[in-house]
């Protein structure tokens, strides 16, 4: 077992060096990309449902949001939005320099996106803590109950996708054991799926 | 295997030449065809499970109110607990490890000529995971309160209410259990297309991949376009039962409906998600057994394409009488009628390879051939079912359950025998038994016909599905009716005693049976171009394709069939 390959984000690489083995052509778009795209076909439906399920049981009620319950911080939100966005673009700008071999610069543009995600996280945590004082839970209807349903899900998302970023960061400035630009490339695109379906979201639950 | 393999995988793999510990190599091994074992092993266990169930539940629809011989007594609710566990693991740990995961794994790196998946551990972590969520089905069952009997669709809201479905911790590992199972096929799925897309042999292009391949990969992709709307659901409905949210519950403000909808955005295209595996392993063995070639392997194809994209324009079907839109019902019909065209020409084309072939009824033909016969009839019921004028009549009788037993049983059942005895030398190195195979066909496809057609008319005459005892119903408990329960019975329990032969012969023949060559039925695809058993690595050397999969009894040779890997003659 001791000569599998070092990288072993079980996404980014294959273990076992086929092509360097067998004199094979490097496919045009590598296994990591791919793993992940069709990773999140599934996970764009996913969404999907979440989003038909709010518009379903929406259509279904006269009153909305019902009395009583809490309304939505909409320009906070808006603001931490832009901080996502934010968060991709510079996250594209690390993979271009990444991509010219400016590693460390790479890196550190890599590394302020993350902080940029997790700001928008504990803000967005910070929203969901006032919201329970103003008594909006899960089961106090079932306008909370998708609330927390579908940017709950978001926000898993974000903590899944900015451990898995962290994780990599981490990897690519380290000299033991390092990852190569290409092997981080299949994360950064989840990242830029999380932060692209986060705007959907916003309009669905905050603004409609 | 030993000493070859070691041999073997030395000048393969220079990297993997050390012997792997017994830990290593059949606990958590990384090699493809060891995952494909565990899955294949562990669908089968499964399947005993499920099987047994079917025994119990249909001894008391038999003779109602006596103990099952080996169960005891089944109540009403042992009774709705035997059938949606019966439903739920033939299809979710029997038909989909076996048929997708399993051959799936097996196949796909040896039909496209590389020596493992690409994501290797990843495989791993998807069997893990596969082997954690059976364990937590089978756990539900012994809760308090029992396994979840809310049927294998667990309508809401009696599947989220505890107080309705009287099976408040059965209910909800029945969901995780479901929930676990999706996830690891996910992580297995990516894997799958990955692989298939990335790492075949030099030459082999889009169109010369064996049909067996093609269609699980589609099918793949049928299920990871599909299952994102399950999964959504099943955390709504997993929030109903746990945390107190009301999506579901229309007394609270949610939708009851919403459920089935996302159930069977799902439902639908899995049944073509099992189907299409089955087809593609049929496929493959018509083509050996009759020394054709495929007939119009494109057009197999692009039905498949066909098919997969319209059922997901399908779902509603299910749906006829659940209160949807009556407007809605008619578009559903015509998208319904219009999904079995495709349907029917891959039949046709499987039909027309076999017109004027040189026909060889080895056991795995036989199977492959019954087949063909058993889905046409689950097919073209089908069709009845999805034109909802009679659909309103047909919904929740048995007819519905015939029809989808005449789809799903040749789909698992059989499609898992002919993929089993096909490959069977490959896998194990050795010869099954012919004579005992053709036993255990007969065996069990007569007794299959006995037990499912009867039920057409059942359905027909009335009788509705989920049941326990139609004593209580005057119309169904004459006796002309309970005569057809108890031939459908006993015919089940001679089925069962004939699958006694195929273990024996299975077990028998793996350790006992003749040495079989490389290319025991004169194959052209490249898993019987190596050893059979395929050492670790599979391939002495990685072979090079030169044409498409299905050259057989191409005129000029001297041989009927032409491997895809030999290098044409320089001329
Ligand atoms: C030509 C193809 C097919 C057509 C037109 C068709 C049509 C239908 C329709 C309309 C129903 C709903 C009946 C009702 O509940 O009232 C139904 C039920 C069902 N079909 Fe099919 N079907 C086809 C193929 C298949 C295949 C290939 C499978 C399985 C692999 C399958 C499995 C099922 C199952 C499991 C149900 C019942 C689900 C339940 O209520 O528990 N069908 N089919
Ligand atoms: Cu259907």
């Amino acid at each position: 077992m001791k000569n599998i390959s070092s990288q072993s984000v079980l996404l980014t690489t294959s273990e076992i060096p086929l092509y360097a083995a067998n004199k094979r052509s490097k496919p045009p778009v590598s296994n990591g990309v791919i793993g992940m795209l069709i990773f999140l076909v599934t996970e764009a439906m996913f969404f999907a449902a979440l989003i038909s399920a709010h518009m379903v049981i929406r259509a279904g009620l006269t009153e909305w949001p019902p009395w009583g319950q809490p309304r939505l911080a909409i320009e906070t939100t808006a603001l931490n939005s832009l901080v996502l966005l934010v968060s991709a673009l510079l996250m594209g700008y690390s993979r271009r320099l990444l991509q010219q071999d400016k590693i460390s610069s790479g890196r550190r543009w890599f590394g302020i996106s993350i902080l940029f995600g997790i700001f928008f996280l504990l803000s967005q945590g910070y929203e969901w803590v006032q919201l329970l004082e103003f008594g909006l839970t899960l089961s106090s209807s079932v306008y909370g109950g998708l609330f927390y349903l579908i940017i709950g899900a978001h926000a898993f998302h974000v903590i899944g996708a900015l451990s898995v970023l962290i994780y990599a960061w981490n990897r690519l400035g380290s000299s033991k054991n390092p990852i190569t630009p290409e092997a981080v490339f299949p994360l950064q695109i989840l990242w830029y799926f999380v932060v692209c379906i986060w705007p959907v979201l916003y309009v669905l639950v905050y603004l409609s | 295997m030993s000493q070859s393999t070691s041999a073997v995988a030395t000048d393969t793999h220079a990297e993997h030449h050390e012997e792997l510990s017994f830990l290593y190599k059949y606990i958590l091994p990384i090699d493809h065809k060891i995952i494909a074992m565990q899955y294949i092993f562990t669908g089968m266990i499964m399947a005993i499970v499920g099987g047994y169930f079917a025994y119990a539940f249909r001894m008391q629809l038999a003779f109602p109110g006596d103990l099952v011989p080996l169960y005891g007594l089944v109540g009403p609710g042992e009774y709705n607990m035997l059938v949606t566990n019966h439903g739920t693991i033939m299809i979710f740990w029997v038909a989909m490890p076996v048929l997708i995961a399993g051959f799936g794994n097996y196949l796909i790196p040896l039909m496209i000529g590389c020596d493992d998946m690409v994501f290797p551990r990843l495989n791993r972590l998807s069997y893990q995971i596969f082997l954690v969520s059976a364990l937590v089905l089978i756990l539900s069952f012994f809760v308090k309160g029992g396994g979840f009997g809310g049927a294998w669709t667990a309508y809401p809201p009696l599947s989220s209410v505890a107080e309705y479905s009287l099976t408040d911790w059965g209910a909800s590992l029945w969901l995780l259990a479901v929930a676990l199972e999706f996830i690891s096929f996910l992580l297995g799925g990516i894997n799958f297309v990955t692989t298939a897309m990335n790492a075949r042999a030099p030459g082999m292009k889009m169109l010369d991949i064996p049909i067996a391949v093609w269609f699980i990969v589609v099918a793949v992709i049928l299920f990871m376009a599909s299952v994102g709307p399950l999964v959504a659901g099943a955390v709504m409905l997993f929030m109903d039962q746990r945390v107190g949210t009301t999506f579901f519950l229309p007394s609270a403000g949610g939708d009851p409906l919403l459920w089935e909808h996302l159930f069977w955005f799902f439902g639908h295209p899995e049944v073509y998600v099992v189907l299409l595996p089955t087809m593609g392993i049929v496929a493959e063995i018509i083509t050996v057994f009759s020394r054709k070639k495929l007939f119009g392997y494109r057009t197999v194809l692009y039905t498949a394409f066909a098919t997969g994209g319209l059922s997901f324009v399908v779902w509603a079907h299910h749906q006829f009488i659940a209160g949807i839109d009556p407007r809605m019902a008619n578009v559903f019909t015509v998208t319904t009628v219009l999904i079995s065209i495709p349907l029917a020409e891959m039949m046709f084309s499987y039909i027309a390879t076999l017109y004027g072939g040189s026909i060889e009824l080895k056991t795995p033909m036989l199977w492959a051939l019954s087949f063909l016969a058993a889905f046409l009839i689950g097919g073209v019921t089908g069709i009845y079912l999805g034109a909802s004028a009679m659909d309103v009549y047909f919904h929740d009788s048995y007819f519905v359950l015939a029809h989808f037993h005449y789809t799903f049983f040749p789909i698992t059942i059989i499609g898992m025998f002919a993929a089993l005895t096909y490959w069977f030398p490959k896998m194990f190195g050795r010869m099954m038994n012919e004579t005992l195979g053709k036993i255990h066909f007969w065996g069990t496809f007569i007794p299959f016909n006995c037990i499912f057609l009867p039920l057409f008319f059942l359905g027909l005459a009335g009788q509705h599905r989920r049941i326990y005892n139609y004593d209580h119903f005057p119309d169904l408990a004459t006796q002309e009716l309970q005569d057809i329960r108890v031939f459908a019975t006993y015919s089940l329990i001679v089925m069962i005693f004939f699958q006694l032969i195929f273990v024996y012969n299975f077990f028998h023949s793996m350790f006992k049976g003749e040495k079989a060559t490389e290319n025991p039925w004169k194959s052209n695809t490249l898993e019987w171009t190596t050893l059979s058993p395929p050492p670790h690595g599979n391939f002495k050397v990685l072979p090079t394709v030169y044409r498409g999969p299905y050259e057989y009894s191409v005129p000029g040779r001297d041989e009927d069939y032409w491997p895809q890997n030999e290098a044409p003659k320089k001329s």
